[in-house]
């Protein structure tokens, strides 16, 4: 007998249906509730968006992304924190089949690569402000510094949380509640992709085409 | 350097009888509120049922409590707002002096928003959404208690604003450029910044708590097309802050920017723009208005079903309604200021899109209307709130409607026809359809009920003062009457003016009726006590003790069809059969905890020393803060089990008491 036989034979009222089904596991509630958290964080995303549109040629006389912006350290930046989503993937795959040093170790080069990635970005900010190029010389600046910066917060706190998440596979081991924790960093860290990739565009390609 | 920042002894105005006056008034309650409860030993009481308590059903009370707290702090504003404008005409300045005007004018739009009207909402729907699902507790208790208590931080800085410092001169929407530090390089801006990002942040919380609760932990059986109609106003309200709250905390962090570090904004100079606040701002403050209306919608939908002995009329079209004002609400903002410029076709979009809004809603009041037509009314307190509502709301949706017309709008826009539109909406919407929720559930969440009289004589008190407070400000409006002025020179308005402070004292009569209703309603407890289902009740929430047990439900209901426990009760009536018994189950509850309260005490920490420059105290509280979390992060257990016995236990005494 095969599987879908299988199915086909029981009869359709005897299957409610998942909005009848009642409440639904811990594992999805917490995961679906750190959805809503990454959509709501989005929408903030995207009104630092919208800011930087309206305010992007607001130069009040200083210099214009183009003047200002290395392609090349940003497309390292970029290369690290796409890399350091693999690596989390990987990390999330040892999570699910409970291997320890595989886990620490995909944990490590995330955490090694979102570092790279944070100070490449440091650096690009403290060679502006050396130039001058300070978040209170135009609106422009205010807002890049906004937009770029809000980002690299939420960088930071994605390593301070994964290494508390390390402490806590080392102190609690795989239960429950560590790795419903860690399904959510994976979301989070995977989102802060996403929302790289649009700034990438927005305000380093389109920065720099005339 | 100063090691206080900018705290100086001259923060606290002396000078100022008034406000010394309210803040010694306010200071002496707190003292008496907490010397009594130390005195009579009630702390570790309050602390282990109600501070640390992460059940919904308290959460909500506490929400409810201080809305109603801070509705007293800002009607005395509004009072005194009303009692200035009655005698400042001609050369007459008045008793309060133009500084002080600014300050309180801010301060009651800020309050009624964000302290009174949101953590009424917030409560109510605390409180019953869980009980109507059917379900134990929100997606995430603790999480809840964060919120609350995130929200009763903010609304403390506002009300430490009174004593140290001084609260925002510019508006409760704070637009630049005078917002910004050139024009407010006082603390105020900054008091209204803090405390609006930290309760912002907790309402922001609660919105994902509860999209979460309600897609995702409905009753076995409780499809989509079968929850209440407060759920989905609820469900669509918390979607729209998970949507619409970030924007605010964005734009406010920009404003806080521009005033900390020097960004360029919204300032006049280095390329900064003004408008891009006052979008940014409608674009959540839009959405706000629906956010505070919707759960409102849904409160008279279950009082008129109810209390009409009828299904609601139209359910469908009442779901449709509601998330087509849930998606609408985003495409309207625009016409805030539509004299900003905006070419003409962008003004007539945004005002076609406001009037379409009109359509769901009037599709809404049609429905309330049917379900009453042919069905035996009650007239208890609750449907008159309603009734009161359907009238005053139409009144001002029309108004609304009319200042939809982009070149009307340029006529009425900053006129007092637009203050009394928004009061018409948002107390004949958010406040009547409260006080319905309010008189409806509290016999649900204390075990008896309000007394009748003294709510219908504090119904009567706000009906009739909300009309002789507003109407006027219609006229005076179309006379040219701007807002906010705190003394003007035409003579012609003082007579309305009179008339709307009138109405102030009638609306102050029925606050009064209101602390009284409550007052006897509790010491004559024993004689109002009622079961489980005192207003012969159609969903699930009466279908459990009043007040509920922790659990809420000793057995898990199983939900065939809407009005879930109507049909139940009408089903036991048409078989007359024994119910079979109840098999009890031990039930795993959230433990309590501390996180909330804790983490508000950091919130505070951090807003106050952010407010005054105080660096290090601000560092001391992000770190009291992350400690807080790891606490929270590393703890055991977070969840007891109830054992059968005592469920049971407690059960079969309700079904004992129910059947009497």
């Amino acid at each position: 007998m095969n599987i879908s036989v299988a199915i086909d034979s029981v009869p359709q009222d005897a299957l409610p249906s998942a909005s009848e089904a009642g409440p639904a596991p811990k594992r999805i509630v917490v995961a679906y509730g750190f959805w809503i958290f990454l959509l709501s964080d989005i929408v903030m995303f995207s009104a630092l968006f919208a800011s930087y549109a309206v305010l992007v040629h607001h130069t009040a006389g200083g210099p214009t992304g183009a003047q200002l912006f290395n392609q090349g350290t940003v497309a390292i930046e970029t290369a690290c924190l796409l890399v350091s989503s693999y690596t989390c993937g990987l990390m999330s795959l040892a999570i699910n089949s409970r291997r320890y040093l595989r886990t620490y170790l995909g944990a490590l080069i995330t955490f090694a690569l979102g570092a790279a990635f944070l100070t490449l970005e440091i650096r690009e900010f403290a060679s502006m402000i050396a130039i001058g190029a300070t978040p209170e010389r135009s609106a422009f600046l205010s807002a890049f510094f906004t937009l770029v910066g809000c980002h690299g917060l939420h960088v930071t706190l994605g390593l301070i949380w994964l290494a508390v998440m390390m402490l806590q596979v080392a102190v609690m081991g795989f239960d429950a509640t560590v790795q419903r924790r860690l399904l959510c960093f994976s979301l989070f860290w995977h989102a802060l992709d996403i929302v790289w990739v649009g700034l990438f565009t927005v305000v380093y390609l389109m920065g720099v085409s005339p | 350097m100063n090691l206080l920042g900018k705290l100086t002894w001259s923060a606290i105005p002396f000078n100022q009888p008034i406000v010394m006056g309210a803040t010694g008034f306010m200071v002496l309650v707190v003292v008496a509120v907490v010397g009594w409860v130390l005195l009579k030993g009630y702390l570790p009481y309050l602390w282990r049922e109600w501070l640390t308590s992460v059940d919904h059903k308290r959460i909500g009370v506490m929400y409810c409590i201080l809305a109603l707290v801070m509705m007293l702090r800002g009607f005395s504003d509004a009072i005194m707002m009303r009692a200035q404008q009655a005698v400042a005409a001609g050369g007459a300045q008045g008793y309060l002096p133009p500084e002080h005007f600014d300050q309180i004018f801010s301060a009651h739009g800020t309050i009624m928003i964000f302290f009174m009207a949101m953590p009424f909402v917030v409560g109510v729907m605390n409180f019953a959404v869980p009980l109507q699902l059917g379900i134990r507790d929100v997606a995430f208790p603790t999480l809840n208690s964060v919120s609350f208590w995130l929200t009763a931080s903010g609304a403390l800085l506002i009300n430490v604003s009174l004593a140290v410092g001084e609260f925002s001169k510019a508006g409760w929407w704070g637009y630049p450029p005078l917002s910004e530090l050139q024009y407010s390089p006082g603390v105020g801006v900054d008091y209204y910044l803090w405390s609006l990002q930290i309760s912002g942040l907790g309402t922001l919380l609660a919105g994902i708590n509860f999209v979460t609760t309600i897609l995702k932990m409905r009753a076995p059986g409780m499809s989509y097309m079968r929850m209440p109609v407060f759920c989905w106003t609820s469900l669509a309200t918390n979607l729209l802050i998970v949507a619409a709250f970030p924007v605010l905390t964005a734009v406010l962090a920009m404003l806080l920017l521009d005033r900390y570090l020097g960004f360029h904004f919204f300032t006049n100079d280095a390329g900064g723009n003004q408008m891009l606040y006052a979008n940014l701002f409608w674009v959540w403050g839009h959405p706000e208005v629906y956010i505070l209306v919707l759960p409102a919608f849904g409160i008279f939908s279950e009082v008129i079903a109810t209390f009409s002995g009828k299904p609601l009329f139209g359910y469908r079209s009442m779901v449709a309604a509601t998330m087509a004002i849930c998606i609408l609400s985003f495409l309207v903002w625009l016409h805030h200021f539509f004299t900003m410029g905006a070419s003409a076709n962008v003004n007539g979009f945004f005002g076609v899109m406001s009037m379409i809004i009109a359509l769901p809603t009037g599709a809404k009041v049609f429905n309330w209307l049917f379900t009453m037509y042919g069905g035996r009314v009650r007239f208890s307190v609750p449907v008159l709130w309603s009734i009161g509502f359907m009238i005053t709301f139409v009144i001002g949706g029309m108004t609304g409607v009319l200042q939809a017309v982009p070149p009307a709008d340029f006529q009425l826009h900053n006129s007092v026809f637009l203050i009394a539109h928004f009061h018409n909406v948002i107390i004949g919407g958010v406040v009547f359809g409260l006080m319905a929720g309010y008189n409806y559930w509290f016999p649900k969440a204390f075990g008896f009920a309000l007394d009748e009289r003294w709510g219908k004589a504090s119904f009567w008190c706000w009906f009739i003062g909300f009309y002789l407070a507003f109407m006027p400000l219609y006229l005076v409006g179309l006379m040219g009457m701007t807002r906010r002025l705190q003394h003007y020179d035409n003579p012609a308005w003082q007579p309305w003016l009179i008339v709307a402070m009138v109405g102030a004292v009638v609306i102050l009569g029925g606050i009064v009726c209101q602390v009284v209703q409550l007052v006897v309603s509790i010491r004559a407890r024993k004689k109002l006590r009622v079961t489980g289902d005192p207003w012969n009740g159609r969903t699930l929430e009466w279908a459990t003790a009043s007040p509920p047990p922790a659990w809420n439900f000793a057995v898990q209901p199983r939900v065939s069809g809407r009005d879930a426990l109507w049909s139940s009760k009408q089903r036991a009536l048409a078989t007359k059969d024994e119910p079979p018994a109840r098999v009890y189950e031990p039930i795993e509850m959230p433990k309590n905890s501390a996180t909330g309260f804790v983490t508000a005490f950091f919130a505070v920490v951090i807003g106050f020393a952010m407010i005054w420059h105080i660096w290090w105290m601000a560092g001391l509280g992000v770190f009291g803060a992350f400690v807080t979390l790891l606490a929270f992060a590393f703890r055991r257990r977070s969840e007891i089990e109830v054992p059968a016995e005592q469920i049971a236990r407690f059960d079969r005494a309700y079904q004992a008491g129910a059947a009497v």
